[in-house]
């Protein structure tokens, strides 16, 4: 505990002087909402980290079969859509809806599996009770079936520099050319 | 020194609830759901649990804003609370004349219905525990079969939402439980994975990719449409919507 002082001290000057010095966020951004995510690294983050570079945000789970995949297919094409400078300015983000199953053992080898390069791609998850609160501020749904299956909303969507919700697609496993004009709009506001 | 302690002790008093809520112990069991767990025909299984006897009042919502000011209507973030958000108060920790102490809380968010019960040490209930109670009349567990049981959740919805909303503290059904039906609709805490066929019908053919797993449920017990419709509401509700007739009651694991 003595040791811990100085290093909690030291974690409230650099943290407290960020906040401090950060605008108040936006009312309509979903940082307004704590959520504490862990990811495929097991490094322990809030969603509000987050702030400061355009995400794009999905929902999936890895045990699923047939839709979850081409989420993450989708998420990888809209990317590559981009032109490079677009690219550079966005980090993916796909949630769990499955904390049980997927621990951050399971999202790393996915995340190999997959070949999601984990500079560019990070994979979470997050507790039940944050999960049904970050669907529901990204207006998705989901339901867990008895089998372990769920049954769920896929959408992409894009969150800008502050968190708010700039755009979203329900096109899953091709591109949706009016989601990447969006995205290249709100990255590159002036 | 002496008047400074009792207006301490009486300050104290003040910021704890009037009285705290009470919760009924309910035991659960296998229940046939209009809501298949398997989205085809498989019964809910609900573990025993606490419901809240009493829907959350203005005068509690009251006394917990007071105490949580990040949830005044003038203080919340507009993703956890839209614009109607308790605009039935005269001010942000003001009730004023028109709504009254033991009324239903309404116009709160499902953020902020959460929010308020974890400040009790407790959750909203799911919606299998919700309907798992409702079910119940004055002498029945399971009263859904009988004809009076649903006329009157309809000849509910049939009554003009205009006119004020009555207190709290009607008949208790066999649990003890009070106002399931009748009074206001509720939230539940998976108002979100209630989810209806109406959207992937309605698409072409990347629609059948908008639900993984079994796709949409069908729904079971259609002639239970009095409860059907309280499904419809809350599937097609955002998690910051409020509205006139939509209030809460808290639950707990046992």
């Amino acid at each position: 505990m003595k040791h811990l002082l100085p290093v909690l001290a030291l974690l409230a000057v650099l943290f407290g002087g960020r906040a401090a010095a950060a605008p108040p966020l936006p009312g309509d951004s979903v940082y307004n909402l704590p959520v504490q995510l862990t990811t495929q690294d097991g490094q322990q983050q809030m969603l509000a980290e987050r702030r400061g570079r355009p995400q794009l945000v999905t929902m999936f789970y890895t045990s699923c079969q047939m839709v979850c995949p081409m989420i993450i297919d989708s998420l990888r094409l809209t990317r590559n859509a981009l032109d490079p400078a677009t690219r550079a300015k966005i980090d993916l983000l796909a949630v769990s809806f499955d904390p049980a199953k997927d621990d951050v053992a399971t999202l790393k080898s996915y995340a190999e599996k997959r070949k999601l390069d984990p500079r560019i791609w990070t994979l979470a998850r997050a507790e039940p009770a944050q999960v049904r609160q970050l669907s529901g501020v990204l207006g998705l749904q989901y339901r867990q079936l008895p089998d372990g299956e769920f049954n769920h909303s896929s959408e992409l969507i894009l969150l800008d520099a502050e968190g708010r919700i700039a755009a979203r697609t329900t096109l899953i496993g091709r591109l949706d050319p009016a989601f990447v004009k969006a995205i290249g709009e709100t990255v590159n506001k002036p | 020194m002496r008047l400074r302690l009792a207006l301490a002790w009486f300050g104290l008093v003040l910021a704890l609830p009037a009285a705290a809520a009470e919760y009924a112990a309910l035991p659960g069991g296998t229940f046939a759901s209009v809501l298949p767990a398997d989205g085809k025909a498989a019964a809910a299984q609900v573990a025993p649990f606490r419901l809240r006897t009493e829907l959350v009042t203005n005068g509690e919502y009251l006394a917990f804003v007071r105490e949580h000011p990040q949830w005044r209507r003038d203080k919340v973030a507009g993703i956890l609370a839209d614009a109607r958000y308790l605009t039935q108060w005269a001010g942000a920790d003001d009730l004023g004349e028109q709504a009254l102490p033991r009324q239903p809380v309404t116009r709160v968010s499902w953020f902020a219905a959460q929010a308020y019960c974890a400040s009790e040490g407790a959750r909203l209930p799911s919606w299998y525990e919700w309907e798992f109670a409702a079910a119940a009349d004055a002498s029945r567990r399971d009263a859904r079969a009988d004809p009076a049981w649903r006329e009157n959740i309809l000849g509910w919805y049939s009554r003009p939402s205009n006119a004020a909303l009555p207190a709290v503290g009607g008949a208790a059904n066999v649990y003890g439980v009070r106002d399931m039906n009748g009074l206001v609709w509720e939230w539940v805490d998976d108002f979100n994975a209630l989810m209806v066929a109406s959207d992937s019908r309605q698409q072409g053919d990347p629609d059948l990719l908008k639900f993984c797993g079994a796709g949409a449920i069908s729904l079971q017990e259609k002639e239970n449409y009095a409860v059907l419709m309280r499904i419809a509401m809350l599937s097609a509700l955002k998690a910051a919507d409020t509205t006139n007739n939509l209030g809460f009651r808290c639950a707990k694991s046992n």
